[in-house]
């Protein structure tokens, strides 16, 4: 991540040029990284959710035994929990690495260039 | 009823309302909760957001349909768990970032539209009527059970209770209501889950046996298609689940109450945990129940199964348990109304009457006024509904407001978010036409409809066969967003661009 200084010097008073720091390479990279963790894991929890009950509506099989009276679809139904917590806490690790990021551009381009 | 569980149940109900009348006041002295983080620290904010998150109404629902319907039941918990997965990946963040708690107030960063307003408020009040009725039907059923009157002179004195509690308390620390209850709950929940395992020898696969033989259904009961046998059912009802908390506006409105990034993430690990353990634990509650209770005496306690948790307290836990979760119960139902009449009367009084009717220009003194009596409106009409309620599962109708939800508001706020192109007749299409197809294919549905007399509002036969039609109406509000986005040529990419940025890097203008 580069941290380079704007190159656009604007004076003070004058409205932030919101577009300008929308097509920077900063902002578009920052985007790109949120966007690379963001998507695959939101289609690989709501896929893990479906499953459930497209495998329970349309298949038999998670009625099969796992320990005694504990059917397979019990297992599943826990990992759905399980998934749960592991995956805020990888969000939250990101999302801190990804604060940092977002300080650097409020840093770089918006103090810069705002009215303030 | 037994004189000791009243006396028992009044005591802690009052407690609770003067532990949370005496730490509001101690949080309000020490500044302003919502911009000033009021020195909650992120586990006290993270218990917050988890007592916003465990309605009682679930606590109640959920527990009778595990009792009653084994694995089929869970399905809700499982479903209300991810939810809070796609609030947390898709919808908090921009929304805290743009500094807007209310979803008029966020749409309205982006869109200056008085008409997007009004639909906004308008899905808001149905949501809110819904979620009334539900926690109406659990307090109504509750104070039946206990007081052992009439099910409609519970419901008019809950009201009546609540209504007063709303218009002369007002909305004094709604947060500190949640963390009482939040912590409360989850100590009723561990000393029932304790109770019920204890009974099992601490053996969780011979829990599984025992309720194996427990209830009509036999050996069925563990397995999934009790009470959803039809695919496209489960699934629908699955995507309002999923989909619905992140357009719930009193949920948004809460998600974030500290400003300061680091508190928030480290509350949102301790919400996780909670909520995650509680669904875990509404397991041990409905099989107690289903083993210790019994499907007869549930059902006919009342035939929504909503008392299950509390008879399963007396069970195994004798009159003083019983009184503690029905006190619990009833004090967390008390405060979810009062949170959920004020956001139904605020939509109303600040956006329709406020913004629209007087176009901005109206007092504090008027307002304040507005909003008395549209809480005074919304309390009367789900008072009303509420007394047609009685039979139905609170938890079914909490999935109602969940779908209203999922096909009227989360497309709008994904879209004014995410979406470039998106603009104000997208925003109107997808909200009415997310509300309205949700409400006209509920009025058609066997829940509504029935061929048999007296198990639902109407005789008949149904025209739409889902009792929840998220699996049409949410994609229908998704779709209407995108074609009255297309018909109009209203495309203004600077704004875009202004939301963008400070959605996603949290800059504010005041900075």
């Amino acid at each position: 991540m580069s941290t380079q200084p704007v190159t656009v010097t604007r004076k003070q008073k004058e409205p932030i040029d919101f577009v300008k720091v929308e097509e920077s390479r900063q902002f578009k990279n920052f985007m790109h990284a949120k966007k690379k963790f963001i998507v695959p894991m939101t289609i690989f929890f709501l896929v893990f959710y479906f499953t459930l009950p497209i495998l329970t509506s349309y298949t038999t099989f998670l009625n099969t035994s796992f320990f005694g009276d504990i059917s397979w679809v019990w297992v599943f139904a826990l990992s759905q929990f399980i998934m749960t917590w592991v995956l805020s806490t990888i969000y939250v690790k990101r999302a801190n690495r990804f604060d940092e990021m977002a300080e650097e551009i409020v840093k770089d381009q918006l103090d810069e260039g705002g009215n303030r | 009823m037994d004189a000791t569980v009243v006396i028992l149940f009044l005591a802690i109900v009052i407690l609770t309302l003067f532990i949370t009348y005496y730490a509001a006041k101690r949080t309000k002295s020490t500044g302003d909760f919502y911009t000033a983080g009021g020195g909650l620290t992120g586990w006290q904010n993270g218990l917050a957001i988890a007592g916003d998150y465990l309605s009682a109404a679930s606590f109640l629902g959920i527990a009778g349909m595990i009792a009653l319907n084994g694995f089929d039941g869970f399905f809700y918990s499982i479903g209300f768990l991810i939810a809070y997965l796609v609030v947390l990946f898709l919808v908090a963040e921009p929304l805290r970032n743009l500094g807007k708690y209310t979803i008029a107030d966020m749409i309205n960063a982006r869109f200056d539209a008085k008409k997007i307003r009004g639909a906004a408020a308008l899905s808001t009040i149905t949501i809110v009527l819904f979620y009334m009725i539900a926690q109406l039907v659990g307090a109504g059923a509750l104070i039946q059970l206990l007081f052992g009157i009439d099910y409609w002179i519970a419901v008019l004195i809950v009201g009546v209770m609540m209504t007063i509690y709303v218009l002369f308390g007002g909305m004094i620390a709604t947060s500190w209501v949640q963390i009482t209850k939040a912590v409360l709950l989850m100590a009723g929940m561990f000393i029932i889950s304790f109770l019920v395992l204890y009974h099992f020898n601490f053996n969780i696969s011979s829990m599984f046996t025992a309720v194996k033989t427990a209830t009509s259904h036999g050996a069925d009961y563990l397995k999934p298609g009790v009470l959803y046998t039809d695919p496209l059912s489960t699934i629908s009802l699955m995507v309002a689940l999923v989909l619905g908390t992140a357009g719930l506006p009193h949920i948004l409105m809460r998600f974030f109450t500290v400003k300061d990034a680091k508190t928030a993430r480290s509350s949102v690990i301790t919400a996780t945990w909670t909520i995650g353990l509680f669904y875990i634990l509404t397991l041990f509650l409905g099989f107690g129940a289903a083993a210790f209770v019994g499907q007869d005496s549930i059902l006919a306690a009342n035939p929504g199964g909503n008392m299950a948790a509390p008879l399963l307290a007396q069970a195994i836990g004798g009159n003083i348990l019983f009184a503690f979760i029905s006190a619990v119960a009833f004090a967390t139902i008390l405060a979810v109304v009062a949170g959920l009449v004020l956001s139904g009367a605020s939509a109303f009084a600040h956006d329709v009457y406020g913004e629209i009717i007087k176009k901005g220009k109206v007092t504090d003194r008027e307002q304040m006024l507005a909003a008395r009596y549209a809480s005074l409106a919304v309390s009367v009409l789900s008072i009303a509904l509420a007394l047609g309620a009685q039979y139905l599962n609170v938890a079914f109708l909490v999935s109602l407001a969940f779908c209203i939800a999922a096909s009227a508001n989360l497309p709008v706020i994904l879209y004014t978010v995410y979406w470039k192109r998106f603009n104000t007749a997208g925003a109107v299409s997808a909200l009415l036409t997310g509300l309205f197809s949700a409400l006209i294919l509920v009025s058609m549905s066997p829940s509504v409809f029935s061929p048999v007399e007296g198990a639902a509002l109407f005789v008949g036969e149904p025209i739409f066969p889902i009792d929840n039609p998220a699996i049409v109406s949410v994609p229908l509000g998704f779709l209407a967003g995108i074609i009255g986005t297309l018909l109009s040529k209203e495309y203004n990419a600077v704004r875009y661009a202004e939301v963008k940025v400070k959605a996603n890097t949290g800059y504010r203008d005041a900075n």
